[in-house]
């Protein structure tokens, strides 16, 4: 792992590493030569399965951050790449020639957070969303509670109540009041 | 070849081809006959053959298995999976309803003959349950389905589905179960509820 | 050259040759809802494009807006036969983000459930797989059987099919007296009727005449699709997640992960029976090695508004369809900023089943959908 790591900043600008757990590795990469990290790290370290792609909205930051999970079979562990592309109309490579795998998950992320994969196979078809027309929902600007009660029209009933005033108004009127009368008269009193 | 409803857009040949396999025609209101004893026997018969519609729309449908099996066994009750629509008059919404799913129930609904009823499965079915406020699931069955019976649980077990099917029992012997009835009277509030959600409607209203 | 997932055939839809039909998502073979848009040349399959969705809720933008002790009864809800691997690494990946150590006593507990949740999805499976050949007996047995599971899981924590009995910290409590016995007299029944299933199903003519052959998934396939499990093992691909990155307990255990050779439709159905009895046997060691005293649960202070430093990690398990993962990234408040869920079966059914459809008849198109170990809630969450 930690000569894997080595090799690999050698050739690539790499930063951030967190050696959280003694079988995985998150790095940070540029976006520029992402397809060399990738590239590099399945045919010569053997990281040769695709476990996921995510990624994570960094509204704050105006980025998106999007994460390659990749397994070695024979070492037994995990490299997790973060690379940062803008917010502003996202574009990433396609790397869906290198495993098939790639595929759901792009098609997957254009249509949760809207970003485009050029070259992907059935990228722009719909993918469990039917006749979606806002912001896409795994976005962070979009609030899904706000779109349900517009949308789905909503039962009433659904209120929130603190428990303890509404067991002292449920179940001892009488207390409640004399207490709040001692309070006011206290209150006034301080005056 | 022609390929109508779900995801494909019907070109104008398809359309004309669609006016042709499709009626316009709106549902009709069935009113109950004259003689009561006739109609008691009706209802009687209706009751004790209920087929349900192995759509498993929703995580409820995992519960709908044991049913069938020789533990819950609701063959006792005179019913019955059934695969088509056409041979089914209850219909179980076994839990939450995509926006995606819905559009696939409104339709295996109208494909349904009458006499046909509708259970709903789940809080989800009720209020939105654990999905209050999901953007993707509807909160209240009723705004688009007549609805018979409510099954409260999440998930409900199969002792309360029985209760349930017990519930509607009764409900047909005593000649309420009037959602289809219903459906067809508002039919076009139901219309204007479902296309609210279902934003690409490519269907016609009452096809089948 | 193109990588073969990414051929495409040119076909004249004009020609008048071929047929599409839609299968699902009201159909009852489908597991799940899912749709398949099948072309069809005469009875072979000449292309076929899945379409999920149909289960879809959100779950990972619900995430995003409760905390973290109120995603626990969501959790639980994205898959349907196998809720407990969710509960577990969800806890997982909270408490490792945190650095809580769970006590012992807790780790046999957690890996106890996962096993007995493992052998009812599994059993489950197998009466899945026979009803998409018409075998419709073996589903009644399997479904009837997974019952007495679900009644242990009731007496263990008090849900049938939903459970939530992991917590952060551990589990909620210890399991009730006279339990074990119960559960031995379960796992009896369960080799009962793996030996009944043996006989009727496995060396049925009927079963064996369809299922050999059928759907061949080649070793050299396994790493640029995904695929883990069963699925990959019956190819020949001995990974485990159980065994390759022992988690809980599973490396005080003694097993071997079940393997296979052809990869076709029977050997993965196989594989299913010998991942039944791998986990009747891991039950019991895990009985027999299980500390009987020690607390079950850490106490984290303030669970309500429990806050996870910051960080990212990914967890996984082996689930009964394969590698579940979960990849989740805290930014030091109450609510996590992000929770993916990786579902063993989401590239199975899409891009792998995409894939080996072609050729097969329509008639088995259910079979070896099944024998993938699809599981729609899984992959559209």
């Amino acid at each position: 792992m930690k000569d894997m790591i080595e090799r690999l900043a050698s050739k690539f600008n790499i930063k951030d590493i967190n050696e959280h757990k003694s079988n995985q590795v998150f790095f940070t990469a540029e976006k520029i030569d992402i397809e060399g990290v990738i590239l590099y790290l399945k045919e010569f370290e053997k990281y040769d399965q695709l476990t996921m792609i995510s990624c994570v909205d960094y509204i704050e930051d105006g980025k998106f951050q999007l994460t390659y999970l990749l397994r070695n079979y024979d070492l037994n562990n995990d490299a997790c790449i973060r690379v940062y592309i803008d917010r502003e109309n996202p574009t990433m490579t396609s790397i869906n020639e290198l495993w098939a795998a790639a595929r759901v998950y792009e098609r997957e992320l254009k249509e949760m957070f809207g970003i485009d994969f050029p070259g992907c196979p059935r990228v722009d078809d719909p993918f469990v969303l039917e006749g979606w027309d806002t912001i896409p929902p795994m976005r962070k600007d979009f609030d899904t509670k706000k779109y349900s009660e517009e949308t789905y029209f909503p039962r009433e009933g659904r209120t929130k109540k603190d428990p303890t005033e509404q067991m002292a108004e449920k179940m001892y009127p009488v207390e409640e009041e004399v207490k709040k009368s001692i309070t006011k008269v206290f209150r006034d009193n301080s005056k | 070849m022609i390929t109508i409803g779900q995801d494909s857009k019907p070109d104008d040949k398809a359309k004309e081809l669609q006016n042709e396999f499709f009626c316009e025609a709106l549902p009709k209101e069935v009113a109950p006959i004259n003689n009561k004893i006739v109609q008691k026997f009706y209802n009687w018969a209706q009751a004790n053959s209920m087929w349900v519609l192995a759509f498993g729309t929703g995580c409820g449908a995992i519960e709908m298995r044991p049913l069938y099996t020789a533990r819950y066994d609701i063959s006792r009750f005179g019913m019955a999976p059934r695969p088509t629509p056409r041979q089914s008059s209850l219909f179980i919404i076994s839990g939450y309803a995509s926006v995606k799913t819905l559009k696939r129930i409104v339709r295996s609904y109208e494909q349904m003959q009458n006499p046909k009823f509708v259970m709903g499965l789940g809080s989800c079915t009720i209020n939105g349950g654990m999905y209050f406020d999901s953007y993707n699931t509807i909160n209240r069955l009723d705004q688009y389905l007549p609805v018979d019976v409510y099954v409260a649980g999440c998930m409900p077990r199969p002792e309360s589905l029985i209760a349930g099917f017990k519930k509607m029992k009764e409900i047909i012997k005593e000649g309420r179960a009037e959602g289809a009835n219903k459906y067809a009277r508002d039919f076009q509030w139901y219309k204007e509820n479902q296309k609210k959600v279902i934003k690409d409607w490519n269907m016609p209203d009452y096809n089948w | 050259m193109r990588p073969i997932w990414n051929d495409t055939k040119d076909l004249d839809l004009k020609s008048g040759k071929y047929v599409k039909i839609w299968q699902g998502p009201q159909h009852p073979g489908v597991t799940g809802n899912m749709a398949l848009e099948i072309l069809l040349e005469g009875d072979e399959i000449m292309q076929l494009n899945t379409h999920v969705g149909y289960l879809h809720r959100g779950f990972e933008k619900l995430m995003e807006r409760r905390k973290y002790i109120k995603c626990f009864p969501i959790v639980c809800r994205i898959c349907v036969p196998e809720p407990d691997t969710n509960e577990y690494l969800f806890a997982t990946a909270a408490e490792d983000l945190a650095g809580i150590e769970i006590p012992e006593r807790a780790k046999w507990l957690r890996a106890l459930n996962l096993e007995m949740a493992r052998l009812g999805a599994t059993i489950m499976g197998i009466g899945g797989q026979a009803g998409s050949f018409g075998l419709g007996t073996i589903g009644q047995w399997s479904v009837a059987h997974r019952d007495l599971i679900l009644d242990l899981f009731e007496e263990l924590t008090g849900g049938r099919i939903y459970h939530m009995y992991m917590l952060p910290g551990g589990v909620r409590h210890e399991p009730p007296a006279g339990f074990e016995d119960r559960l031995e007299k379960v796992l009896v029944k369960t080799e009962k009727l793996m030996y009944d299933i043996d006989k009727v199903m496995f060396n049925n003519y009927v079963f064996k005449s369809r299922a050999v052959g059928l759907g061949v998934l080649p070793k050299e396939w396994i790493k640029p699709f995904g695929v883990t499990g069963t699925t990959a093992r019956a190819s020949g691909v001995k990974y485990d997640v159980r065994k390759d990155h022992p988690y809980l307990i599973y490396d005080q255990l003694d097993f071997e992960p079940t393997t296979g050779t052809v990869g076709d439709v029977y050997e993965r159905t196989v594989l299913r029976k010998k991942e039944v009895l791998l986990s009747v046997d891991l039950i019991r060691q895990i009985l027999a090695k299980m500390p009987r005293t020690g607390s079950v649960r850490t106490k984290i202070p303030d669970i309500l508004h429990w806050k996870v430093p910051a960080g990212e990690t990914y967890v996984k398990a082996e689930s009964g369809r394969g590698e579940y993962g979960y990849y989740m990234v805290s930014d030091g408040s109450e609510y996590p900023r992000r929770v993916h869920v990786r579902g063993a079966s989401y590239t199975h059914a899409m891009a792998l089943l995409e894939k080996m459809a072609e050729g097969v008849t329509n008639a088995d198109i259910f079979g070896l959908m099944v024998s993938l170990q699809t599981c729609p809630p899984e992959i559209e969450r």
